[in-house]
């Protein structure tokens, strides 16, 4: 038995070696370091041990900024992407003609890179000397006034990052959902048919429950990316993202290291434990909740 | 309820869209299903029985045809107005919901005043699940049921509105010899005392055979005989039928009548009162008795003991087959050493079918 187990360890070796030094070390790593004050990387040497980044962090303006853009950007883009996909999906799987080109259309966005799809946002939005953009132009044939979406009012560039947000998490989703829709069988609706089963019972006791599980994927991983979205922000916005309040988590831990206002490995690092907390909190709620509603 | 089906046809575009015709899955099936009858829908798959059973649920539309219960014409009527209750081949249980709320769910569909109490209506799941013996299950879910309980649920949900009429889609393929046995013993109690009129699609003859008050034998989508089981069985109207209904098969030999004898080969083994012609000639396993003159000459290549009967294997060169299987009594057992075996025919046993179309030659043999 002994030797049985010592083997197995064995073969388990490069995995778990892997692991360690990739994963489980530098998680280690940026844990001591949230509380190694004023730790230099170069020098590798720290002031004291204490819990005074997080002080610091948790009253840093910026990091409040930086937590509160980004629940607003879960909040609003995890439901609405996730709805609205699902909304998509059954559509896409309801109609026969055309099916595979509107299929691909709603997957190019998949295909196209983050940064060149803000590009185009940000034309679109974008208030100028010259024009006022698209948007605003559309905005303008119902009475509205022209909004600057990119440098404007802190809602409207929410609102911008959120649109943006969606449109691009909402492909993927869908792709998932279409699947999940298609192997659902055939003969659970035609049972349902056969006992009269109204269209919307048909959805919510039917549909919704065979499908939860991809579902119940698509909120978990929504959640997390929306946690750690960051390039989103910088291809709307430009890289002095805390100059146009537009931060989020990521945001504030790249600036902490690496920014103009960066060099303080401490205070990046007590930002992502804080944000490492916050997502392993979420998830574990989403689990206990998928218990009572997913059904595998 | 009485179920007509009148000149019940339908057609399929071709798949390969190179092909203009269409498929005719069903082609013009005319029959009066009796009130309260266990009908068998029985044939090869691909012959047209599940589209049969899709056309008078009404998930399908016939291209052509009527369908009514009782008086009402329900041919366009959606599967919901119809009153039917379905079992699926796989069940279609939904997996998520217990045994109870499975068999709740068309009630709970109902609506206005069709609608009963939820008293009223977990009474009446209740009532089903005692029918099919499920009543201890019903906090379940269908995954930590056995196929033959799964079943039994599919047949409890189908039951529960009270359709008019009852419909299985190969109801016992997906169990164990055993079970299907059990289960088919079952079905036809269920049918008995709920005296639903009830139609169940099947390839398996056997299954077919031994439940149903009438069987419906179809070929390419052309019901090629409809009949109580054993008349059918006595009395095929072509070769296929023949060669469908009965274990062991029928054996199939090349014959031909010459001058008023039938004969196989050489062997002039019965007297036909026919004008020469080559036919096919179809022997029941159990047409065959041993006797030490008997007209038949087969090559013994084995003997197979099965109890109370034995299975004796030959050759003949008039055979169509690769042999052919007679079933005898135990006590006539031929001696295996001789290497040969003579046979003596019942006449009601064999069966004259004409060469070219395969059907059956009216013809007193003796």
């Amino acid at each position: 038995m002994e030797r049985r187990s010592a083997k197995g360890w064995l073969y388990l070796l490069p995995a778990v070696a892997f692991l360690g030094v990739f994963l489980v070390y530098p998680l280690v790593d940026v844990f001591v370091y949230s509380f190694e004050e004023g730790y230099n990387s170069a020098s590798q040497s720290f002031f004291g041990v204490g819990p005074y980044n997080y002080s610091y962090v948790l009253h840093d303006p910026y990091f409040l900024q930086a937590l509160k853009n980004t629940f607003v950007l879960v909040i609003i883009t995890v439901p609405l992407s996730t709805g609205l996909a699902l909304l998509i999906s059954v559509g896409l799987s309801s109609i026969q003609k055309l099916k595979d080109l509107f299929q691909t259309v709603y997957f190019l966005p998949y295909v196209t890179n983050t940064l060149a799809v803000g590009l185009v946002f940000m034309i679109l939005f974008k208030k100028t000397a010259y024009t006022d953009g698209l948007v605003n132009l559309m905005l303008h044939w119902f009475g509205a006034g022209p909004v600057d979406f990119i440098d404007g009012p802190h809602w409207a560039k929410m609102f911008v990052l959120c649109f943006y947000t969606v449109w691009v998490v909402m492909p993927f989703k869908i792709l998932i959902l279409t699947s999940a829709l298609a192997s659902v069988n055939q003969d659970y609706y035609n049972a349902a048919r056969i006992d009269g089963t109204s269209r919307s019972r048909i959805f919510f006791r039917i549909t919704l429950p065979m499908i939860s599980p991809m579902l119940f994927y698509l909120i978990i991983t929504g959640f997390i990316g929306a946690f750690k979205a960051y390039s989103d922000a910088v291809a709307i916005f430009g890289v002095n993202l805390n100059a146009a309040g537009m931060n989020t988590m990521v945001g504030y831990v790249y600036d902490m290291l690496y920014g103009d206002s960066g060099g303080y490995p401490s205070y990046a690092s007590a930002a992502a434990i804080i944000l490492f907390v916050i997502v392993l909190t979420i998830t574990c709620i989403n689990l206990l909740i998928s218990r009572k509603n997913v059904h595998y | 309820m009485k179920v007509v089906l009148q000149n019940l046809t339908k057609r399929f575009p071709n798949r390969n869209k190179k092909i203009k015709e269409d498929v005719v899955a069903v082609s013009d099936f005319s029959f009066e299903i009796p009130d309260g009858e266990l009908i068998g829908l029985l044939g090869p798959s691909g012959c047209g029985k599940s589209t049969t059973l899709n056309l008078i649920c009404g998930l399908q539309k016939p291209t052509s045809g009527r369908i009514f219960f009782g008086e009402d014409d329900v041919t366009d009527l959606p599967p919901e107005n119809r009153g039917v209750g379905l079992v699926f081949q796989n069940y279609a249980l939904y997996p998520h919901l217990t045994v109870r709320q499975n068999i709740l769910f068309p009630l709970q569909n109902l609506k206005g005043a069709e609608r009963p109490s939820k008293e009223e209506m977990l009474r009446r799941a209740l009532e089903a699940a005692k029918l099919v013996q499920i009543d201890t299950l019903m906090d379940r879910k269908p995954s930590e049921l056995s196929g033959g309980q799964q079943q039994r649920v599919a047949i409890a949900r189908a039951l529960v509105k009270m359709p008019r009429v009852l419909l299985l889609d190969e109801p016992l393929s997906n169990l164990d010899a055993r079970l299907r046995l059990q289960t088919r013993e079952e079905i036809r109690r269920i049918q008995r005392e709920t005296g639903i009129t009830t139609v169940f699609v099947t390839h398996d003859q056997e299954e077919a055979m031994s439940i149903s008050d009438r069987i419906v034998v179809m070929k390419d989508g052309v019901v090629q005989q409809i009949g109580r089981p054993q008349d059918v069985y006595d009395s095929p109207v072509n070769l296929f039928v023949a060669k469908f209904l009965g274990t062991p098969p029928i054996n199939v030999f090349e014959g031909e009548v010459r001058g008023g004898l039938l004969r196989l080969g050489e062997d002039a083994v019965l007297k036909a009162a026919l004008p020469d012609q080559k036919v096919w000639v179809g022997i029941r396993p159990e047409g065959f008795a041993p006797e030490q003159a008997g007209p038949l000459h087969c090559e013994l290549r084995a003997v197979e003991v099965m109890g109370r009967d034995i299975s004796v294997v030959a050759g003949h060169p008039a055979c169509a087959g690769t042999a052919i299987r007679a079933i005898i009594r135990a006590e006539d057992r031929p001696d295996t050493q001789v290497g040969t075996v003579r046979f003596a025919l019942k006449p009601h046993k064999v069966f004259l079918f004409h060469r070219e179309s395969e059907e059956r030659l009216a013809v007193e043999l003796s």
